[in-house]
């Protein structure tokens, strides 16, 4: 069930959407095949596939560690926004040198950036006890008003023609592409190598498993000497820097300088992927797949049959809802009510929830 | 400072202050039945589209208002079934309702964009408002009087009645209120239905009030700070009323900052003000409690009958 159930819902998004959107006055079948299916036949289409699932999967690997251990970062946007913005700060004033060392530093200052705004609900929630969800989500608006000043002021391109953008990043301040001749940059593979090494973490390390104890059962992990303090702290720190590379790769690499239009939601959509994902790397990596198709499908769909751009987000929460109403068949075994004789039905009830906790484990 | 202008300040304050209050008093009740829905931004969204395009099609914007919150009711029991029924974690299914509700609002109010629509009168005689003082009394939009009845309504109904006391109750300790017999999932379905409605009418205050309009995202957030208003009253409706008239202070500081051509602070520091604000109150609040004592027990946790 574990891994039927994304699938689940998944199959069920598609029909539901399908319905709705018919409901609507789209030809919503028409908006399925667009959106789920051709992409997957175009050549064309797979890599744009790959560019975007990239910063999802980066984002939503960094996220699930939190996830596990219930610290609920839900600011990765404005972490993102933060990485791009700390990586350009560093390609504005390299803008006149040249050299390979220019890029990696962009890449760490966007690491940086993507951490030092987690910190902020970090240190909040562990000296004070402020809740995560609030400080961080808030968070995400300061950081886009940042960007539209920095954009508006300081940072606008002087030869730019009043724009409220930067100047282009030279090529030494730009991703390679692994594969020339296409848009597949290099932040494609180095999604999956973070995905991976995050795998290897969460299964194979000692912080792997005080993250997971942590959020599975917090007295154990107390009794154990888990500081719930340090978990908080690294659940933050891998959830913003990873947000802060994933922002800094999308700037240095597909919008190649900084723009106002630069957040494009995928904070939000990563926490759908996490999910999808069932917060483990590996199934991460599928599940960006999927809500990259999402995109790159309702892209398309939008110019083939007129659908609206914000289809893409409703079947982005589809999928979320579904895959949360069929997470009951992973934590529950659906019995049937009259499997009990009547008169043991109260001892059968009885070991009812022990039964539950056997199929969640 | 002259009585006019002051006046229309004061009056600002309580138009900004009134959403806040709406949706944050419906997500108190919420709350106080054990149940957390971070989902109050979507369905204020889905609310503020609804009442649009059913008050633009009408022309009477009350049927606007009763649609708004018809409809972010339907939505909150999507919410409602899947953490209730079927026991789904509750923050993630709250972000899902928001992100639902910004993506089904975007769909829905796409043909509204860039039309107006009949808003709102005051519900006194033109005579009462005639000067500025009688006008700070009966000058307002009939839902600014509505939140502060509504404020009155569910303090006296959580502490005063009966079913109040069950809600509570079943808010402290599901499983005790379970063993006494009260319907644990009926309540907790009850209260969310109120929330969605008061999100509903939270967001219809955004399209036929303050801005007789239609655009995607309208409602910036403010959902999220009705959330952690709850928090900074302390799950207390009369501190929602100051908590959310201390933020209409904000937004209309903001406002009169920009209209006045302040520039001593960038625009985008102002309109960055309410979250940052934020912050600062929900650090303020932790610092003084310890971390928000007065949290109903059974907060975000699922309920399932032991027998």
């Amino acid at each position: 069930m574990m891994l039927a159930a994304p699938v689940i819902a998944v199959v069920l998004t598609l029909i539901v959407g399908a319905v709705l959107f018919t409901l609507l006055g789209h030809d919503g079948f028409g908006a399925v095949v667009e959106i789920f299916v051709k992409p997957l036949f175009n050549l064309y289409r797979w890599q744009d596939l790959l560019v975007k699932a990239a910063p999802l999967a980066m984002i939503a690997t960094g996220l699930a560690i939190g996830f596990r251990a219930n610290v609920w970062n839900i600011g990765a946007e404005g972490q993102y926004i933060l990485g791009g913005l700390a990586g350009t700060g560093v390609a504005l004033a390299t803008l006149d040198m040249s050299g390979s060392w220019i890029l990696p530093l962009m890449l760490v200052c966007g690491i940086l950036g993507g951490m030092v705004w987690a910190a902020v609900p970090a240190i909040l929630k562990t000296t004070l006890g402020v809740n995560e969800i609030l400080t961080s989500l808030m968070l995400n608006y300061v950081a886009i008003q940042l960007l539209f000043y920095l954009m508006r002021g300081p940072w606008k391109d002087p030869e730019g023609f009043n724009f409220p953008q930067t100047a282009m990043f030279s090529a030494d301040q730009t991703l390679p592409m692994i594969v020339p001749g296409t848009l597949i940059h290099l932040g494609v593979p180095l999604a999956a190598a973070v995905a991976l090494t995050a795998f290897a973490v969460m299964t194979r390390t000692i912080t792997g498993f005080q993250i997971k104890v942590v959020g599975l059962a917090p007295k154990a992990a107390a009794f154990g000497g888990f500081g719930a303090a340090s978990t908080v702290w690294i659940a933050l720190m891998a959830g913003g820097g990873l947000a802060g590379f994933a922002g800094i790769l999308e700037a240095s690499g597909p919008f190649g300088q900084m723009v106002p239009q630069f957040p494009t939601g995928y904070g939000y959509t990563a926490i759908i992927v996490a999910f999808l994902g069932r917060l483990n790397p590996l199934g991460i990596l599928a599940a960006a797949l999927v809500l990259a198709l999402t995109y790159v499908g309702g892209e398309s769909a939008q110019t083939t049959i007129g659908l609206p751009s914000a289809a893409t987000g409703v079947f982005q929460a589809m999928m979320l809802f579904f895959l949360l109403a069929t997470d009951i068949l992973v934590r529950y075994r659906v019995v049937s009510g009259r499997a009990a004789p009547a008169p043991k039905a109260a001892a059968a009830k009885e070991a009812e929830p022990a039964k539950g906790k056997a199929v969640a484990a | 400072m002259n009585l006019d202008l002051l006046v229309a300040i004061l009056m600002t304050v309580a138009g900004a202050a009134t959403p806040l209050l709406i949706a944050g008093l419906g997500e108190l009740v919420v709350e106080k039945s054990g149940v957390l829905n971070l989902g109050v931004e979507g369905m204020m969204l889905i609310g503020a589209v609804t009442g649009f395009a059913v008050a633009t099609s009408t022309g009477i914007p009350v049927l606007g208002a009763l649609a708004a919150m018809g409809a972010a009711a339907a939505a909150s029991m999507i919410f409602a079934v899947l953490v209730l029924t079927l026991m789904a974690n509750q923050v993630a299914t709250g972000l899902a309702l928001t992100i639902f509700g910004t993506g089904v609002s975007a769909l829905i109010g796409a043909p509204f964009v860039g039309i107006t629509t009949p808003t709102f009168g005051t519900i006194f005689p033109e005579a009462l408002t005639a000067s500025p003082l009688l006008r700070l009394v009966f000058g307002h939009s009939p839902l600014v009087y509505f939140g502060l009845i509504l404020t009155v309504a569910v303090a006296w109904f959580l502490n005063r009645s009966r079913a109040g006391l069950i809600l509570r109750a079943v808010g402290e300790s599901d499983s005790a209120a379970h063993a006494i017999g009260y319907p644990v999932l009926k309540v907790r379905y009850l209260a969310i239905l109120f929330g969605g409605a008061m999100a509903g009418l939270a967001g219809s205050y955004y399209s036929l009030v303050l801005t007789p309009m239609w655009a995607e995202r309208l409602t910036a957030g403010r959902g999220w700070i009705a959330i952690a208003l709850v928090v900074f009253a302390s799950w207390r409706p009369g501190r929602m009323l100051a908590g959310a008239y201390l933020f209409g202070l904000v937004i209309t500081m903001e406002l009169q900052a920009k209209a006045a051509g302040f520039n001593m602070f960038a625009p985008e520091l102002l309109a960055a003000l309410p979250y940052l604000a934020t912050i600062a109150v929900l650090a303020i609040i932790s610092a003084a409690k310890r971390g928000g004592a007065n949290a109903p027990a059974c907060l975000g946790k699922p309920f399932r009958a032991a027998a």
